[in-house]
């Protein structure tokens, strides 16, 4: 994967091989295609903003998972953080701080509150990523462990509670919070949320593209030894990418809050399969080293125009769940295969 | 004696594999004979361990034919190939240390009885063999317990548990072995053969070959060079037939300015886990416009020292200066921000990533240096990369191609080229001429005359003996994790460097038994 030098090289490339490579996006205009002609409203345009919404909901956990992906991590408490962020947001809404010695409570205002979540996240992204590099912990196991952490402190907020109505109170001073998930830009009907999801989506393949960080990601996860050796600090390249990926989840959580206008601590339950899910689709290689932020993109399409396509459709959620696995399972294993051929041809190519 | 020749057992006809980024074989022809020891050599990278991994059944062929008896045969595994009666014991045991020796012998094909593992059983068959080969070993005792002499004795039990063994393949058995088990071993390969089953055997000492070998083929840069009966052949005849003909002439070009000390070592040391010292109290001083020649058998601990300096083994500890400047622990990136690179032993594994581009390969390190404001920029790049690609002559047709799409010369000439774009001074080259063509070796080598004749220092780790000579201007030996001898100039001989090499083995039991302790 060429990050500094624009694609990879095109060689004597057959239209079979085209196909192959461009399979997700193929996939993504069958779909397309499929449901604007079966689905009703399909094609209207309230429908597609409220599809991009999902999409960008569930983007915002990918993009990050992506990056984790291709150090040849994995982050599976990004879920958990969703649901953690909101009801943290939703608890500094409803009930404030209570201050310990001077038993008063003070209603911080919203850039607070989002700032308070933030960095709650960022402390959970730095402590997996300690555990995954300093101490060796396996990715699997420490943001498993952060994932059963996370949605118990979610649950022991509210006692399982819903935190319902967060539109804030004039007289506390933080109304606003729900103009994160439900404002649109003004003018055109485009909402925040979308806008959020497209600046966030920009900065990560900023980062992967255009910054040596990016490179040494890439570096990481395609061989972690060399890396090391070529001076690169893995430490630091595999804490960086799971903070950003827990910052991302808690951004979800609180454009997904804001939009429902409530918090409930079981939020965001398996959105890191999703999220998983919409990496791999998108050709990220689960061993490390390879993937790109526009083919997740591509991949959250995939899932979320499926998702979506099948409730409008009316399909039953449980062969929702049936078709979403084949598809998983065919996407990979077509990218198994054209990996395979490739590299079959290119040392057929050296015998001649 | 009457000599005819006799009827192979196995044959490998027209062998051909490609690796990505190299050609281990090419149309190799090797005949194998039952009853003799079919020595195998060549050079490190010349094919060998490839060659037996396909007769083995590890890897298949690109292109050619393996005959079994006359038969063609496709092994899919290593089980299959047993099963035809052609074992391996590779020079790495394949042992599981936690298990019981019989357990050890039948994983993967367990006598079992109603559906469980009869033990008693698998220790009766385990010490029917082993008893044949050297009485002592408990077949119910762990692994762990035994002596490495032993438990390479395990490993060809474990291939004569097919009642039918007809080729054995030994790829450097007595690389770990101390003497008297070299002689156990060469007794045993003795009866070995009076049975009729054929040795391949790969080795690097010579007069081991002339010792037990019957028949020799040479291979060199995955081509079979020549083939010989043993009785008519000598040591000089198999290093002229080793060694690339075009004698290694490499122009030790002087550097003009002061050769003022650029590195110095002291009292360097990394302990052994189990007690003693991979590296032993290793001092020495890296002048300007030097290459130092590090030489040493395997396991001498001449990679672990170069790691060691470069920070990758944090419990080493000993006083470095760096230009003048005192290194107390030094750590990969600082070091390598000072001026310091290690080109790794094994490429594939600790110098490339196999998944990026030639050119990010190029930049891994030196990549923060064309950034403006964080943002990597695009022209500088491409020069640099560009200008390292021609200056370093390395084949490319286009440098977004992958990695893996080149030879393993231009692969090696990348990692070295990775370490000139970081700016280094001192280089530390493990084994550069790896697994490399002639051609390579022989540019690698200019390299390294030429970042010292531009006032760096380098430091080559090498074990073949004409390429140290040829490029060095210094050699420090090493044996056991000591430093034997420092020698420059005419006192640069293969004898020399071969005796000291050895030297600080066998003196006296003390060493046997550190050894021995170490192996527990």
């Amino acid at each position: 994967m060429s990050t500094v030098h624009l694609k990879r090289p095109q060689g004597q490339v057959s239209l079979g091989m085209l196909l192959l490579k461009g399979r997700t996006f193929i996939a993504l205009a069958l779909l397309l295609i499929f449901f604007s002609l079966r689905a009703p409203n399909f094609t209207e345009w309230g429908s597609v903003v409220l599809m991009v919404k999902h999409a960008s909901i569930y983007g915002l956990l990918a993009l990050g998972m992506t990056m984790v992906i291709i150090t040849g991590g994995i982050d599976l408490s990004v879920g958990s953080i969703v649901g953690l962020s909101g009801m943290v947001a939703g608890g500094m809404l409803i009930e404030g701080i209570r201050l310990p010695w001077v038993s008063g409570t003070i209603f911080p205002n919203v850039p607070l509150i989002l700032l308070i979540v933030f960095s709650l996240a960022i402390l959970i992204g730095l402590c997996s990523g300690l555990l995954i590099a300093r101490l060796k912990v396996p990715a699997f196991i420490a943001t498993l462990g952060a994932m059963y952490i996370c949605r118990g402190a979610a649950m022991l907020r509210s006692g399982g509670a819903t935190f319902p109505n967060l539109f804030g109170d004039a007289a506390k001073g933080n109304l606003g919070f729900d103009l994160i998930g439900a404002g649109s830009i003004p003018g055109i009907d485009v909402p925040y949320s979308i806008l959020i999801f497209m600046v966030m989506a920009l900065i990560a393949a900023f980062i992967m593209k255009k910054t040596p960080l990016g490179n040494q990601i890439y570096a990481v996860g395609g061989n972690e030894r060399a890396a090391q050796l070529s001076g690169i600090k893995i430490h630091k390249v595999k804490v960086f990418v799971y903070i950003f990926s827990a910052l991302l989840a808690s951004l979800s959580g609180i454009i997904m809050t804001s939009q429902l206008r409530a918090a409930h601590p079981a939020n965001g339950e398996s959105w890191e399969m999703n999220a998983i899910a919409s990496v791999v689709l998108g050709g990220t290689s689960m061993s490390g080293g390879v993937g790109t932020i526009g083919g997740t993109i591509i991949g959250v399409l995939v899932i979320t125009v499926l998702n979506d396509g099948m409730i409008m459709m009316g399909v039953s959620s449980f062969w929702q769940m049936v078709i979403k696995g084949v598809v998983i399972i065919v996407a990979v294993v077509i990218d198994l295969v054209q990996k395979d051929l490739q590299k079959k041809a290119a040392l057929t190519a050296r015998l001649k | 004696m009457m000599e005819t020749t006799p009827t192979p057992v196995m044959e490998a006809v027209g062998i051909t594999k490609l690796y990505p980024g190299t050609v281990a074989l090419q149309d190799v022809d090797f005949s194998v004979y039952p009853g003799k020891v079919n020595v195998l050599i060549g050079e490190n990278g010349a094919g060998k361990s490839t060659l037996m991994k396909i007769l083995a059944g590890i890897e298949k062929p690109t292109e050619g034919r393996v005959l079994l008896d006359g038969r063609e045969v496709h092994f899919a595994s290593t089980r299959e190939a047993s099963a035809h009666g052609v074992g391996i014991i590779h020079q790495e045991l394949n042992l599981f240390p936690e298990m019981r020796v019989a357990d050890n012998m039948f994983a993967g094909k367990e006598v079992s009885r109603y559906g469980m593992v009869d033990r008693r059983q698998q220790a009766r068959l385990a010490s029917r063999v082993l008893d044949r080969l050297q009485p002592g070993i408990n077949p119910n005792g762990l692994m762990l317990n035994l002596r490495v002499g032993q438990q390479q004795i395990v490993e060809i039990a474990k291939t004569m548990l097919e009642e039918k063994l007809k080729v054995l393949i030994m790829d450097e058995p007595t690389s770990s072995l101390s003497n008297a088990e070299v002689e156990v071993l060469f007794k045993l390969i003795e009866d070995l053969k009076t049975q009729g089953i054929a040795i391949i055997y790969i080795s690097h000492r010579l007069e081991e070959i002339i010792r037990i070998g019957d028949y020799v083929t040479i291979l060199r840069d995955g081509r079979r060079v020549a083939d010989a009966q043993v009785k008519d052949i000598d040591v000089h005849w198999i290093i002229e037939h080793m060694v690339c003909h075009s004698n290694l002439t490499i122009e030790k070009i002087p550097y003009p300015g002061e050769p003022e000390p650029i590195m110095t070592v002291e009292d360097y040391r990394l302990p052994r886990p189990g007690g003693g010292w991979t590296v032993d109290h290793v001092s020495f001083t890296l002048h300007r416009g030097e290459v130092l020649g590090i030489y040493g058998l395997m396991g001498a601990g001449r990679t672990e020292l170069v790691e060691s300096l470069m920070g990758l083994h944090p419990e080493s500890g000993g006083r470095m200066t760096l230009s003048g400047e005192i290194i107390d622990r030094p750590g990969i990136t600082r070091q390598i921000e000072r001026g310091m690179v290690l080109v790794p032993e094994d490429r594939q594994r600790d110098g490339l990533v196999q998944t990026m581009s030639i050119a990010d390969n190029l930049l891994l390190t030196s990549i923060p240096q064309f950034t403006k404001n964080g943002v990597i920029r695009h022209d500088p790049c491409r020069r640099a990369v560009e200008g390292t690609v021609q200056d370093m002559q390395i084949k490319v047709a286009d440098v977004r191609h992958l990695i893996t799409s080149l030879s393993g010369g231009n692969q090696q000439k990348v990692v070295i080229g990775k370490c000139v774009m970081a700016n280094a001074r001192v280089f530390m080259m493990d084994e550069p001429s790896r697994g490399i063509d002639v051609g390579a070796k022989t540019d690698i080598f200019i390299l390294m005359r030429r970042f010292a004749a531009q006032g760096n220092g380098v430091i080559f780790v090498g074990s073949e003996l004409k390429e140290i000579i040829s490029v060095c201007d210094r050699v420090l030996v090493m044996s056991n994790g000591r430093l034997t001898a420092d020698l420059s100039g005419a006192a640069i001989t293969e004898a020399a460097l071969v005796a000291e090499s050895a030297a600080n083995l066998f003196t006296g039991k003390a060493a046997a038994t550190t050894e021995g302790s170490v192996e527990q």
